[in-house]
């Protein structure tokens, strides 16, 4: 707590602390936490090293956030890639300041973080959560904005040959969308499959480090141009009949999501 | 609730008796016979909380084996074991309506075998003696340790997640076991009206747990890269929730806890004391260096929820009893920095 206040006071500009500020705020508690972990100093003085990448490294520009609701439950799935979850970073430091209205989205996280030493830590107090599809109902009901890529691992973990191609959705957040009435919108992410080009995933050493992946990749991302282009809110009522009425249903989101890769992709004329 | 509509002939709720539980309970001030409760680790800081908010209303009847003429003079008190035969005299001797079953061994005061003897079998002596003279209404104070301090554990746990606890801790199959043998008698004998509930970390003067302990010492430990979050509730607001639980009777399990959070660094810092950071591994250098902290040594099953936060959605409580906590976490801390 000292230790924070102290590279808060130090590290944090005026700016960050205003945006912050202006959050809503309404599952945070008297010690400025979240149940989830989430601690708003913290995210303080990783927004303030999140805006450099936003705007000077990535070069990110975002389109269609009047889409985003501003209040309420809200799912926003994307399109996951580039190794490291940059797409997640940038996705969601684009609605924390967020013109038409800000909020802090969560990021859903791997399940192996909370048994890493201060990265576990570091990760939940900067608004990252474990996967888990309790923790995903219990914010839904408290009306938070949740970023999910259904990918997972198979998005961003896929080599550089495979760029822009969906891989499998997951039906969770299709499930979740449906029992909590929570509106989806679609997120196109162009530009994070070239930061870190993967040729291969070396898998006896991520096998060897507990790693999902272990990717041949440049060691840092590299500083190609990010283009987020969010869809239009798309509902699905809690009437599904059964698994096959779920997928296609996934399947209309994929087909928005490529729709908005594709618009991403006309909006670049270089890709660094 | 649904074992309700499975046996309906047995459960007298409040308004099988026509009657609002406030009611039901009011004729109780001012009148000749007052109902008889009786309540278990009644030397205890929270039993002595509860007792003076309802000796005024009841004729109380305390049980601990450490007795308690000295805190409570205007008590009847017996210092028994509950596994001993003398146990029943209690129950033949006053008319209980209801039992309030606050006590249990410390993990720190006996050995593993004679912990479960007394808090699992005698527990299991009490609800027995309970069912055979007719007490209406039973409450068992369990804890949040049963979930089990897991690294994968979501955040704002409901009382129908599983318990953990068993398979991290050797310490903590008795309460794990107590918790089912409540539920076991809640769902065969609707009758008793029992009431479980799993408070998180009970916090202030006279409470003399572990997490207490740790808060009032000048050196607490911590395990390094790790401060979990934690939820702490006032003995005085804890006293508050068995009354409320004593009064309206609605049998069942429920989390309580207040609906906010702190790390247990910034806890500990709060608190006034000095940190001693142990290494995370491994885990058994963690336990070792622990327990060569001497007196300020934690107990070895707490070294897991050092590292995992337990996290209980109280919103069952909150809603079934109309309660929220008074004391913030900034009350409870000023009293640990204070005796600093």
């Amino acid at each position: 707590m000292r230790f924070r206040n102290f590279v808060k006071n130090r590290v944090v500009s005026p700016e960050i602390d205003n945006i912050v500020d202006a959050l809503p705020r309404q599952n945070v508690g008297t010690q400025g936490y979240d149940p989830w972990g989430l601690n708003l100093d913290t995210a303080k003085i990783g927004f303030q090293a999140v805006r450099w990448l936003y705007n000077e490294y990535f070069r990110v520009e975002a389109k269609g956030l009047e889409n985003v609701p501003t209040s309420g439950r809200l799912l926003l799935i994307g399109n996951h890639s580039g190794q490291l979850p940059m797409d997640g970073i940038m996705m969601g430091y684009s609605i924390v300041t967020n013109p038409h209205g800000p909020r802090l989205p969560r990021t859903m996280v791997e399940r192996w973080f909370p048994t890493v030493p201060f990265l576990g830590n570091l990760i939940n107090s900067l608004g990252g959560v474990v996967g888990d599809p309790l923790n995903c109902s219990k914010m839904l009901e408290r009306d938070e904005a949740i970023i999910v890529f259904p990918e997972g691992i198979r998005g961003s973990g896929k080599p550089y040959s495979l760029r822009y191609q969906l891989q499998r959705f997951g039906h969770g957040f299709m499930h979740l969308a449906m029992e909590h009435n929570t509106p989806i919108v679609p997120v196109g992410i162009v530009g994070c499959e070239e930061t870190m080009p993967a040729l291969a995933n070396i898998k006896p050493l991520a096998k060897l480090l507990n790693m999902p992946y272990f990717p041949l990749a440049p060691l840092l991302p590299l500083p190609a141009k990010v283009f987020l282009n969010f869809g239009k809110p798309m509902h699905f009522a809690n009437d599904a009949k059964n698994e096959g009425v779920v997928e296609q249903r996934v399947e209309k989101v994929k087909d928005a999501i490529r729709d908005l890769i594709e618009t991403g992709m006309a909006q670049r004329s270089s890709k660094y | 609730m649904s074992e309700s509509k499975k046996q309906p002939s047995k459960r007298k709720t409040p308004t099988r008796r026509k009657q609002t539980p406030k009611a039901a309970k009011a004729p109780n001030i001012g009148t000749l016979r007052r109902e008889k409760i009786l309540i278990t680790g009644a030397a205890g800081a929270l039993a002595k909380y509860v007792i003076d908010k309802l000796k005024g209303e009841y004729e109380i009847v305390g049980v601990d084996f450490r007795g308690l003429k000295a805190l409570h003079p205007d008590t009847v008190d017996y210092e028994v074991d509950f596994n001993k035969r003398s146990f029943e005299d209690v129950f033949r001797e006053h008319n209980f309506s209801a039992v309030l079953h606050l006590g249990r061994i410390k993990i720190s005061d006996l050995d593993r075998g004679r912990r479960f003897s007394s808090n699992v079998i005698g527990t299991e002596r009490l609800l027995r003696l309970a069912l055979k003279y007719g007490v209406e209404q039973v409450l068992v104070l369990s804890t949040y340790h049963v979930y089990g301090a897991d690294p994968h554990n979501p955040s704002l746990i409901d009382e129908d997640y599983p318990l953990k606890a068993a398979g991290y801790a050797q310490e903590l199959v008795d309460a794990v076991e107590l918790e089912n043998l409540a539920n076991i008698y809640l769902y065969k004998h609707p009758e008793l009206n029992i009431t479980v509930l799993r408070p998180c970390n009970i916090a202030g003067a006279g409470i003399n747990n572990s997490i207490s302990r740790m808060l009032a010492q000048p050196l607490a430990p911590c395990v390094g890269g790790f401060s979990p979050l934690m939820q702490f509730i006032h003995v005085e607001d804890m006293a508050s929730a068995v009354v409320e639980c004593l009064y309206k009777n609605i049998p069942g399990v429920y989390n309580v806890a207040p609906d906010d959070w702190i790390a247990y660094q910034d806890a500990l810092q709060l608190a006034g004391c000095r940190r001693l950071f142990l290494p995370a591994v491994p885990a058994s250098l963690t336990g070792t260096l622990a327990s060569m902290m001497g007196r300020f040594a934690p107990p070895s099953y707490l070294l897991t929820f050092f590292k995992y936060a337990v996290i209980l959605d109280p919103g069952k409580f909150d809603k079934t009893f109309d309660f929220k906590p008074v004391y913030s976490f900034d009350d409870i801390f000023a009293h640990y920095r204070a005796a600093k």
